[in-house]
């Protein structure tokens, strides 16, 4: 039996790097400071498992060797004309580095699950930049804590006590000496715990958000009710922001999915520049999947652009809208696809995953979803952050390792070697 | 007897949990295929938790077990899970940014009394259907 301490988790954005399991004979029986979604990846990520490739025989998915999964993935995206390769947010930056190299090799897109979680951010970034800081600096010297379209204890369940609200930083000793605001159109549990819950009405974010920007101007806003609230308690929230002295406005996918989308994240960053002229006032966006920022991070680097990158033309071309996973499927313009540790088939709306059913796909993922039941081939990998290790982007852009705890099942190998294997074997045949 | 709603999706705890033993889990399943509704509209149109619920907008039409819950503020407002019941009835425009319209969609509520949650199998031959 062994302790092993400091494990960074691999299940959301905050990245809690103080998990602490106890291994017996190569198995975690027992997990400390997780949250629960966490502990439930640490205790049972061993069941449930397909450990055996499969390939698509008369309509049926039949156990094959590793290598002829791989000759047959590398077949369907050499055979086609515009492939995707798409997921890599529960991925270690190693892997989704090999992943851009597949799209150059394939000329094709590479994408990820941006595109339905913080694509809209990408784009108000584009247009505002980010006044953004580390989770540190929140935790030491923030005293007003916004989480706007955010239901973070179900979402990022350790992230009030770890980096906001609830933290103890230097400069702040915890909740009693920070102010916690919950806008949001459900009253969620995380909303029962705020000094003050603002029920914005559904998809009029960038109305209140406009009203705020011209309460901070002491504009007259000449009507009695914005957004399904009183113009005063508008003007109070504009007073308890201006009158912070380190405020954080933490915002979700209720900003980003709802009518606006982009245009809401222009106006958050726009009230946030708008607020440093009278306080400190940074945003951050609540990222869900453990290295989803990561992707952004190594797609960015290789290519010039976060998500959505089209390398068919042999260089880089970016157009979200147009060269999005969802929007080609819609569309029907992809022709193949390699999907990594992704399940869009559960993800994205009926009318898009249908078509996603009509091509050939691959699936590299340590468990069977809906996408790899109706996949063409589907390899198991392991599970990155337990049984192999790579490198992940906290939502705040800090770069931390993640550990080998465990080794995978016999034969099963990281998503890494699997796409280095994929684009070997496309770059043997070319040969 | 039905009602006019304003459909959201998200994240719950559960499906959180849920996704973590596999994403074909009963567990996962369960926690997906969940309607939070107002406890006064759930009153109104005489639904129980538990009880059957179909969920239609202009993308389709879903069965689902109504939760009741003090989660939703304001009556005509429901709530589905992110997963595969949620998108059967959403739409597929991105407004050219990559994002379908997750949240915001306008639907309609009626009980579904006798008609069963669809399961993983008979969810995959709706999307394999050309």
């Amino acid at each position: 039996m062994v302790v092993i301490k400091n494990i960074i988790c691999p299940i959301c954005g905050c990245l809690c790097d103080d998990i602490e399991a106890t291994v017996e004979d190569n198995k975690i029986t027992k997990v400390k400071n997780s949250c629960s979604v966490s502990a439930t990846k640490f205790l049972n990520y061993y069941k449930e498992r397909n450990l055996s490739p499969l390939i698509r025989k008369n309509g049926e998915l039949k156990p094959v060797s590793l290598e002829e999964a791989v000759d047959r993935t590398a077949e369907i995206l050499m055979n086609a004309d515009f492939p995707v390769i798409y997921g890599f947010a529960c991925s270690g930056c190693e892997a989704q580095a090999v992943g851009v190299e597949l799209a150059e090799e394939v000329g094709g897109i590479i994408d990820n699950q941006t595109v339905t979680c913080h694509g809209p951010s990408a784009l108000g970034l584009h247009d505002q930049g980010m006044p953004t800081c580390t989770l540190g600096e929140v935790r030491h010297r923030a005293d007003l804590i916004v989480y706007w379209g955010s239901n973070f204890q179900e979402s990022h369940p350790r992230h009030l006590a770890r980096y906001s609200a609830s933290s103890e930083g230097r400069f702040r000793k915890g909740r009693k000496e920070r102010k916690l605001v919950v806008i949001d159109v459900r009253k969620t549990p995380s909303a029962r715990l705020a000094d003050l819950f603002i029920p914005v009405a559904p998809g009029q974010d960038y109305e209140l958000m406009l009203a705020l920007r011209m309460a901070l101007q002491y504009d007259d806003i000449e009507e009695e009710s914005v957004a399904g609230l009183p113009v005063e308690q508008v003007e109070e929230l504009a007073e308890m922001m201006r009158s912070c002295e380190f405020g954080v406005l933490f915002y979700g996918l209720g900003l980003t999915m709802s009518r606006g989308k982009a245009r809401n994240i222009d106006m958050a960053v726009s009230l946030v520049r708008d607020l440093n002229k009278w306080t400190k006032f940074v945003i951050m966006p609540m990222r869900g999947h453990y290295n989803v920022t990561g992707m952004n991070e190594v797609t960015a680097w290789q290519t010039g652009y976060p998500y959505a990158v089209d390398l068919s033309h042999g260089y880089p071309w970016y157009s979200p809208g147009e060269t999005t996973f969802t929007d080609l499927l819609r569309r029907g313009e992809c022709d193949a696809a390699l999907i990594v540790a992704s399940d869009p088939l559960a993800h994205f709306p009926k009318n898009v995953a249908q078509n996603l059913c009509k091509i050939p796909y691959a699936v590299i993922d340590p468990h069977l979803s809906m996408t790899a039941l109706a996949a063409e081939v589907v390899m198991p990998c392991a599970f990155t952050g337990i049984e192999a290790e790579g490198s992940a982007y906290r939502m705040d852009t800090v770069p931390l390792p993640l550990r080998k705890v465990v080794d995978p099942p016999s034969g099963i190998n990281s998503d890494e070697q699997l796409v280095g294997m994929i684009l070997h074997a496309i770059r043997s045949k070319r040969r | 007897m039905k009602f006019k709603a304003i459909l959201l999706t998200g994240r719950s705890l559960k499906q959180g949990i849920g996704k973590e033993l596999s994403k074909v889990s009963d567990k996962y399943m369960e926690s997906v295929s969940i309607c939070e509704v107002h406890p006064k509209d759930a009153e109104e149109l005489g639904l129980k938790e538990g009880d059957s619920i179909r969920v239609t907008t202009q993308f389709g039409s879903i069965v689902v077990k109504c939760n009741p819950s003090q989660n939703i503020a304001k009556s005509g407002i429901i709530f589905i899970p992110y997963g595969p019941y949620a998108n059967m009835v959403m739409g597929p425009d991105t407004d050219s940014t990559g994002m379908p319209s997750f949240k915001g969609l306008s639907a309609e509520v009626e009980p579904a009394p006798g008609e069963r949650v669809l399961n993983v199998k008979e969810l995959l031959s709706q999307y394999l259907r050309r």
